[in-house]
């Protein structure tokens, strides 16, 4: 299924008084990058920004995330327009330092959930402690069986990156709870 | 539901992210063609399903995605330390061992 016809396009919440909305974010360029710890400061000067070596740190500048979600493996997300470039640098490094940077960019979509309860929205059906991650942390986990990348970008937003064939059940799932919140019950 | 500390995320997490691995600390014979039928036969499927303390592998396969090793009580079904894997196996207490 091609990025341009994904489950979420065009979906938006009705409901202007909840607590927590979601939202479809914007189609992003999206990359799995595995490579040695040790060789991290050459794949930073590749992605043109600092990695971060420890498992669930999340590295964000404008329009750019870079989250670790393991001993040697990291999630990029940049805007579509850099795609290209970043292509081009990991390629350039490939000639001395062995790594696999991996196009994920139509595997995947993105949820956005905001408002002050956005974090108990998440907590209905993620079985880790949602409200004790710190800002700019990022984690692979589980929502309601569905495998996703969690990051919390700030206080009361998170983002979800899950995949297409899952989208439609986590939105809905999410939309209810969202729902239900706006109801007070 | 068991909480399992991830030795790689220094993270403590739900089960529901891990999948279990079996017994730990099972090194595959250097030479498999020198061994005997027997010795192979226990190789593959000769475990020791203890009553009690237990070391075995874990992997946090919706999370960080690495194996690692934990000791765990199989009474209790309590964890009491995780490690990483290729570390050896931590000599425990008999208090500890215990718990």
């Amino acid at each position: 299924m091609r990025q341009e016809e994904h489950p979420l396009i065009g979906r938006s919440l009705d409901m202007p008084h909840a607590p927590a909305t979601i939202r479809p974010v914007e189609d992003a360029a999206r990359f799995n990058l595995r490579i040695s710890p040790d060789n991290l400061a050459e794949a930073s000067a590749a992605w043109g920004a600092i990695l971060p070596a420890r498992i669930g740190e999340l590295a964000s500048s404008p329009g750019r995330l870079a989250a670790c979600i393991g001993p040697d493996e990291w999630f990029l997300i940049a805007p579509l327009e850099e795609q290209g470039a970043i292509e081009a640098a990991f390629s350039a490094l490939y000639a001395k330092t062995i790594h696999s940077l991996v196009d994920v960019g139509h595997r995947e979509v993105g949820i956005a959930i905001e408002g002050p309860a956005a974090a108990d929205v998440l907590q209905s059906c993620i079985a880790f402690e949602v409200g004790a991650m710190a800002m700019n942390e990022a984690r692979r986990t589980i929502i309601d069986r569905v495998p996703i990348i969690l990051f919390r970008e700030a206080q009361e937003r998170f983002r979800i990156e899950v995949w297409h064939s899952f989208s439609d059940h986590v939105w809905h799932l999410l939309a209810g709870i969202c729902r239900e919140y706006e109801l007070g019950v | 539901m068991l909480l399992i500390h991830c030795p790689y995320c220094d993270a403590t997490r739900p089960e529901v992210e891990f999948a279990y691995g079996g017994q730990a600390h099972i090194a595959r014979p250097l030479d498999p063609s020198s061994t005997t039928d027997e010795q192979w036969r226990d190789h593959l499927y000769i475990r020791v399903n203890p009553r009690g303390i237990h070391a075995e592998r874990w992997r946090h396969i919706h999370g960080c995605g690495r194996f690692f090793n934990a000791i765990r009580d199989t009474v209790s079904d309590k964890f009491v330390t995780t490690y990483k894997a290729g570390e050896p196996r931590p000599e425990l207490t008999e208090k500890e061992g215990a718990r």
